[in-house]
């Protein structure tokens, strides 16, 4: 327990934003309750510019109420956000969100490049329409994640990993410091899989503080250079060398999780020697 | 034809024909919201609940206009929408059982005060009653002109705000994450409904008008797959109908004005489900057909060339 603390205090005191007005996003005391018993408990830590985060805990551990909460999508109950300094609601320009690709109907009458165009919207104001400069800006985004000759397809006739990617290009038009992404992993094929990697490295590359919530456990390591461990209260937060270990997994999940020895073992060995899955 | 165009030569029938189509558009464009949000029965509700709230307007007022109506049934619609959420919070029950609830409930209490108006001295009664089927016939021009405006209104905020009907309806939460105010808009779009249903009531009636708002737009569904046709599409079948509803039931001495507009609605909801293109029956049964004819096909040839390598050899 006494390594546990530690390295709470490591992650949430933070060691290049000690001040919180720089970090890109500082959580402290956050709390969820739906009905009677919260859903997420006290959760604080800050996160450190230009790093890609993953999110980790068991299913219904709050991970994404987390980051709904975090975005204000939905009320809590205690807690306070700041991202860059200042409350969330002050900062929309700076902040894209990549929902669960369950949570819309992609029967809806409207092609690809027009769901990435609404990632523009939130410039635009409340009248204007997107222009030709905002369709040039999708059309460039819906490039990046392999897509460009999908942007006049209807979107009910795309792939589940091909709709992951355009909800990637509409965040990517938001053009953010910080982003939140729900799952963007989840029952994607390896093709997307890959797209997105490489995305999330652009991205890095580019100074952008990217937050993932992610059930992947042989992958952590290889993809994340933080981690958050969650199970309705914050279980541990840091570096993934240091965090992503048997005995803090252990404390999260419970003893539920007895390849987990295996796993991680697996997951160092690519993460040094590269081997794909 | 002739009957048609006698018609139209009637000063007092071409207002009750226009006033119609309309109608048909306004709820055609807001219904295609409503029911991709799938919140189409809301919309029936909302139509059920405004009759009380009519009642009490007229019994409180004595006046028979469509501003007084609107704010009687806006306020009975924001009552309703209250007690929908009400109930599905606090009790068990899911969202159906709630509209259920509501819906036959304020629906009891309209009829009652609407018999209660009947019998009572309420001087200027006469025509509340076509309310429940809608009586084209009995509007007159003022009418017209305040459905006009209040269309033109409503028509209006739906292509302004189009963008951000368009985004909530697709993705609240990411619309959210953009900083929009999404229960207000939601709120907006429900109140424009309660406006649709307002204008539609002395046409077409309380009972009927949610097939207004449903079946035009779930018509124009099968025609396009692009947002802003459907919407268009959705208002110009919508105004057809009330078009054609206005005329047949003008021709026809006593027939109620809803119903005929609402079988004109499902008959270009039946020619779409039959003929659009992609989702309609017809195209299915065509794109089954030669799927089938070109795998047939190709294991004739696949076959040929079997029997042939086998010949050879």
């Amino acid at each position: 327990m006494k390594t546990l603390d530690k390295l709470h205090q490591h992650g949430a005191g933070g060691v290049k934003a000690p001040s919180g007005a720089t970090s890109p996003l500082s959580v402290s005391g956050l709390s969820v309750a739906y009905q009677k018993k919260p859903v997420l408990r006290d959760v604080t830590f800050e996160v450190n510019e230009g790093e890609l985060i993953g999110v980790i805990g068991p299913n219904g551990a709050g991970k994404s109420t987390m980051m709904k909460a975090a975005l204000g999508l939905i009320p809590s109950i205690s807690g306070e956000v700041l991202v860059y300094g200042k409350p969330c609601s002050e900062q929309r320009r700076l902040i894209g969100y990549v929902p669960q690709r369950e949570s819309v109907d992609w029967d809806f009458p409207t092609n690809a490049l027009d769901v990435v165009l609404m990632g523009t919207y939130g410039r635009l104001g409340w009248i204007r329409r997107p222009g030709a400069k905002e369709k040039a800006e999708a059309m460039e985004c819906l490039r990046k994640v392999g897509m460009a000759d999908y942007a006049d397809r209807q979107i009910s006739q795309l792939s589940g990993g091909q709709q992951q990617r355009v909800f990637l290009a509409r965040a990517l038009v938001q053009n953010a410091k910080l982003y939140f992404m729900d799952e963007p992993f989840a029952g994607v094929d390896a093709a997307t899989e890959k797209a997105i990697i490489t995305l999330l490295q652009e991205l890095k590359k580019n100074g952008k503080t990217v937050i993932v919530v992610h059930h992947d456990l042989a992958t952590v390591q290889q993809y994340f250079d933080s981690v958050l461990l969650l199970n309705v209260e914050l279980k541990g937060f840091g570096p993934t060398s240091r965090v992503f270990t048997q005995d803090m997994l252990q404390h999260t999940y419970g003893g539920r999780l007895a390849f987990l020895d295996h796993t991680i073992a697996a997951g160092a060995t690519e993460a040094h020697g590269g081997v794909s899955l | 034809m002739n009957n048609f165009f006698a018609m139209l030569g009637d000063p007092n029938m071409r207002w009750i024909f226009l006033g119609c189509m309309l109608l048909g558009l306004s709820s055609g464009v807001i219904g295609s919201f409503s029911y991709l949000r799938k919140q189409s029965l809301v919309g029936d509700t909302l139509a059920h609940a405004a009759l009380p709230g009519i009642c009490i307007a007229f019994m409180l007022t004595g006046v028979k206009s469509i501003g007084v109506f609107l704010v009687g049934a806006a306020a009975a619609g924001f009552l309703a929408t209250f007690g929908i959420s009400f109930i599905t919070r606090h009790t068990k029950l899911k969202q159906d059982a709630a509209l259920g609830i509501v819906l036959s409930s304020f629906f009891g209490l309209g009829i009652v005060l609407l018999t209660f108006i009947q019998h009572g001295d309420y001087g200027n009664q006469a025509g509340l009653d076509k309310f429940l089927f809608g009586q084209a016939a009995a509007m007159v021009g003022g009418d017209v002109i305040t459905m006009s405006v209040i269309s033109a209104v409503l028509v209006g905020i739906c292509s302004l705000l189009f963008k951000q009907f368009k985004l909530i309806s697709f993705d609240p939460g990411f619309a959210k994450g953009l900083g929009y105010r999404v229960g207000l808009l939601e709120q907006l779009l429900m109140l424009l409904v309660v406006v649709a249903v307002v204008i539609g009531i002395q046409a077409v009636g309380v009972v009927l008008i949610a097939a207004l708002l449903i079946t035009p737009a779930v018509s124009a569904r099968y025609w396009t797959n692009t947002l802003g046709i459907m919407v268009t599409l959705s208002g110009m079948i919508g105004a057809l109908s009330g078009g054609l509803g206005a005329w047949i039931s003008s021709s026809v001495s006593n027939l109620p004005t809803g119903p005929v507009t609402v079988l004109a609605a499902t008959l270009f909801f039946a020619a779409s489900v039959l003929l659009g293109p992609e989702r309609g029956l017809l195209a299915k049964w065509l794109l089954r057909q030669k799927v089938k004819r070109s795998y047939h096909a190709e294991r004739e040839v696949r076959i040929a060339e079997a029997m042939k390598g086998e010949s050879v050899s």
